[in-house]
């Protein structure tokens, strides 16, 4: 095997989304050499998708507001498996970081008195849930997330940072003592393998939607930072948690945002019905999104779902006018033109709860170090690896994500990465350099996939995996079904691993990245199974039929999958923020 | 059976592009035109393109279809497909790299030329930087732009002059940034745009209006500069 080009940085940051961007600019900014790769040019990346918004106590539609409120809501809205000590740090530190951006330039809409403009949001509340609804979340208009997402790779412009783009990480390379020293990468363009080596990997690799069939997520949503880290033998925590979002287009999977219902929509049955107001008589369409999918699912499991064949329900804007709906809807107004072929305006919008948010991930710790634990369960931190955005669960969104908080969340602790990685190699970082067999190890899947010649197609392969989870591993849950699901999904694992690559060119090879991808996808679906089986009770987004009742004496934690011996173990939540006191657990109704 | 013709060329094994004909089962439906590259990707795996978010945000899939550049994943085929045929070419102007993947550095160069990011020389203060909604509205219809290449690769002046005339789309940014109340290269930034071909190669033909997938109008922008370079001159 011929030696690999290596290219060196100090900090590498794989994924140029909204996290990994956020992290660059930070270490740009130090003057480190800092290096993103992207697998697509940056603004193409999942966070431009976002729109609602970016919840933040920033005390513009409330001059009252206080993060610690907010701090409260993501602990409930977590169904307390959220780490306190980071929802802390995210909800303390959010304002700065917002503020941050819009001096970089992002163009927030506005209020009256010139300031960010926010919207109520789902899961929202004043004085600890005693306020009544909330509105935390700063918007431009219905696309922030592409505001954010242009800011911020304008900002990196700005600041030199240099762009592996249409680069591919394939796996990460390890030394001789365990820590990661940087990642195999090809150049799509020309096909070139690479190593990049770095003295601080960054995994800002976004979430994993299309282990699902039906899903708000991109197609480049594939997992790759959890495939590389599982590969790894690096565990990866509550990734049995799936955020099903209620309102995806129905049928085409396009998200429309909960800041749909912020602004006042409701959600209906065929009868017409405000049906929210049976199941959450408080908060109605704004409670939590895993209690609004979970109505959603049973008003059309019990016949009182709309169309022909009663699979949706409907969300009805049309009431709002048309001249609020074009202002602060306008993207919405566009998709559901597009891909319901109806007019929010003068009709409702036909929706059902869709795969969309990935709460689990790799366990980190604030500085977005990543994690493992020891034989006597105290966490370890892995050396040069970190993790930040939907890849990283550190955790602060537990079994259930609020609404605003994933921007929160992408840009705090891609920042946080960055800090913490400046000071790290201030103060040097040294690491044993990876050997010859090292990265013969990183780069072996990647020969082994251009030397293949018998094998099955990958999109059938693809199709089936997404099936199986989507029927296997969705809104409700029970044994019986998941673990069906398990003995499928292990008959397909020697398919995925032997899937055929016809198209062996160098130029372009998007064949090649989508059979490699497929790998990642199955890594993510295996993991989230069997997380999924093990965790008997049903907390937030893990709703089993089997396991009513959340159950706080044994699953009051984190899981943990152990890609080795595929084998679940728990961690313990942290329940110790540094200047509010706890918030105990109890009943979570809306 | 829906009947494509697919832009073809890969520099490892062929000497020069080719049409290859595809027929398509689309079972009677009104899919997106990227519904249908998927569904021949599923065969032959050597077709590519890019793609993303399939929703029309990302701008991953510009490409010129029946002859009018647009974006796959938001063009229906009642839109576009005329005589049951779908012909399906990359972004006219740019360098292929390959099928319907076209080498955008010219195009993203040009945007880079405009410094699209916020310039201001003041402190920043403690919270946000105030602006009114009406100041904040100058900037609905620019700030959309999915750098998708849509408008710039369908642009006569910009094939004739892609390494001096910075294009609709670089323009509609550098507008974008002259009308932010919050700002204040105004002076800087219309210095650089100040020679015959940076904006003055723009002749109005409005092509770019007529093809942009997010309905912005770069043409009106470029009039905006033009006036505001003028009246710097006088």
């Amino acid at each position: 095997m011929a030696a690999l080009r290596t290219i060196s940085f100090d900090g590498v940051i794989v994924g140029g989304g909204g996290a990994g961007m956020r992290a660059a600019l930070q270490l740009a900014q130090s003057g480190y050499k800092t290096a993103v790769i992207s697998k697509v040019f940056p603004t193409r990346s999942h966070t431009v998708s976002a729109q609602g918004g970016i919840t933040c106590a920033i005390a513009s539609a409330d001059p009252n507001d206080d993060w610690r409120w907010h701090m409260y809501d993501t602990v409930k809205g977590s169904d307390y498996i959220g780490d306190q000590d980071a929802i802390e740090y995210m909800c303390s530190v959010g304002p700065e970081a917002v503020f941050e951006l819009e001096h970089m330039g992002l163009p927030f809409s506005r209020t009256e008195e010139g300031r960010i403009y926010q919207r109520p949001f789902g899961g929202q509340s004043k004085n600890y849930g005693e306020g009544g609804q909330a509105a935390r979340t700063c918007a431009a208009a219905d696309r922030t997330g592409h505001a954010l997402l242009h800011t911020l790779y304008q900002g990196n412009m700005k600041n030199n940072t240099v762009f592996f783009n249409e680069w591919y990480a394939t796996d990460l390379v390890k030394n001789q003592d365990g820590a990661v020293v940087g990642v195999i990468a090809i150049c799509m363009e020309t096909g070139e393998i690479v190593y990049v080596k770095s003295k601080a990997t960054v995994f800002a690799t976004g979430g994993a939607g299309r282990i699902y069939a039906s899903t708000t997520n991109a197609h480049i949503n594939t997992g790759d930072g959890i495939g590389m880290a599982l590969r790894a033998g690096f565990p990866v925590q509550d990734i049995e948690m799936w955020q099903f979002h209620p309102t995806g287009i129905a049928g085409a999977g396009v998200l429309v945002t909960e800041g749909c219902r912020g602004e006042g929509g409701y959600l209906i049955n065929k009868d017409g019905e405000r049906f929210m107001e049976r199941y959450a008589p408080n908060a109605k369409d704004l409670a939590g999104r895993d209690v609004v999918a979970r109505s959603m699912v049973l008003e059309i499991i019990e016949g009182r779902g709309c169309g022909p064949e009663g699979d949706h329900v409907f969300l009805k804007l049309d009431h709002l006018g048309e001249e609020v709906l074009e202002s602060r809807l306008p993207g919405i107004c566009e998709l559901s033109r597009t891909f319901a072929h109806a007019d929010p305006v003068k009709e409702p919008v036909p929706v059902v709860p869709t795969c969309h948010y990935m709460m689990g991930g790799i366990p980190t710790n604030v500085h977005g170090q990543a994690l493992t634990v020891d034989a006597n369960g105290n966490d370890q931190i892995i050396p040069g690896l970190y993790a930040c955005g939907e890849v990283a669960c550190v955790s602060v969104h537990g079994a259930n994500r609020l609404g605003g908080n994933s921007l929160l969340d992408l840009v705090v602790f891609g920042r946080a990465s960055g800090l913490y990685i400046e000071n790290a190699l201030r103060s040097g970082i040294e690491m044993r350099d990876a050997s010859d067999s090292d990265i013969e190890q990183a780069r072996s899947r990647l020969d082994k996939l251009n030397q293949s010649s018998g094998g099955e197609n990958v999109a059938a392969l693809r199709k089936e995996l997404q099936s199986t989870m989507q029927n296997h591993f969705g809104v409700f849950r029970n044994a019986e079904f998941m673990q069906k699901g398990i003995e499928k999904l292990a008959d397909l694992r020697g398919r995925i691993e032997n899937a055929r690559l016809d198209d062996k060119s160098m130029a372009y090879n998007t064949a090649r990245i989508e059979a490699l991808e497929l790998h990642n996808l199955f890594e993510v679906a295996e993991a989230t199974a069997i997380a999924a089986e093990e965790r008997k009770e049903s907390r937030g987004a893990h709703a089993r039929d089997d396991f009513q009742e959340r159950d706080d004496a044994n699953w009051l934690c984190h899981s943990l999958y152990f890609p080795t011996d595929k084998r679940v173990g728990k961690r313990a939540v942290n329940f110790e923020p540094k200047t509010v006191e706890t918030f105990q657990p109890k009943a979570r109704v809306y | 059976m829906l009947q494509v013709s697919i832009y073809r060329y890969n520099p490892e094994t062929d000497s020069e592009p080719y049409m290859q004909d595809v027929q398509v089962d689309t079972g009677g439906k009104d899919l997106m035109v990227l519904d249908v590259l998927e569904l021949i990707k599923s065969q032959d795996t050597t077709v590519t393109y890019r793609r993303s978010c399939r929703e029309g945000v990302c701008g991953s899939d510009g490409m010129n279809m029946n002859g009018k550049n647009g974006l796959a994943c938001i063009t229906p085929l009642s839109e576009t497909v005329r005589n049951n045929k779908l012909v399906l070419r990359p972004l006219p102007g740019l360098p292929v790299v390959r099928d319907l993947v076209v080498d955008m550095s010219m195009f993203y160069a040009q945007y880079e030329k405009v410094q699209p990011f916020l310039m201001n020389d003041t402190p920043a203060p403690a919270i946000e930087r105030l602006q009114s909604p009406e100041e904040r509205e100058k900037l609905d219809g620019l700030y959309e732009c999915i750098l998708c290449a849509c408008c710039s690769s369908a642009c006569p002046s910009f094939w004739w002059n892609p390494d001096r005339f910075i294009g609709p789309s670089g323009l509609l940014q550098a507008y974008r940034f002259l009308a932010d109340s919050r700002d204040t290269a105004t002076e800087e930034r219309l210095a650089k745009l100040d020679d015959p071909f940076s904006v003055f190669r723009c002749h109005g033909i409005q092509n770019c209006v007529n093809v942009c997938p997010k309905n912005l109008n770069p043409t009106r922008a470029i009039g905006h500069i033009r006036n505001m370079l003028l009246s710097r001159a006088t």
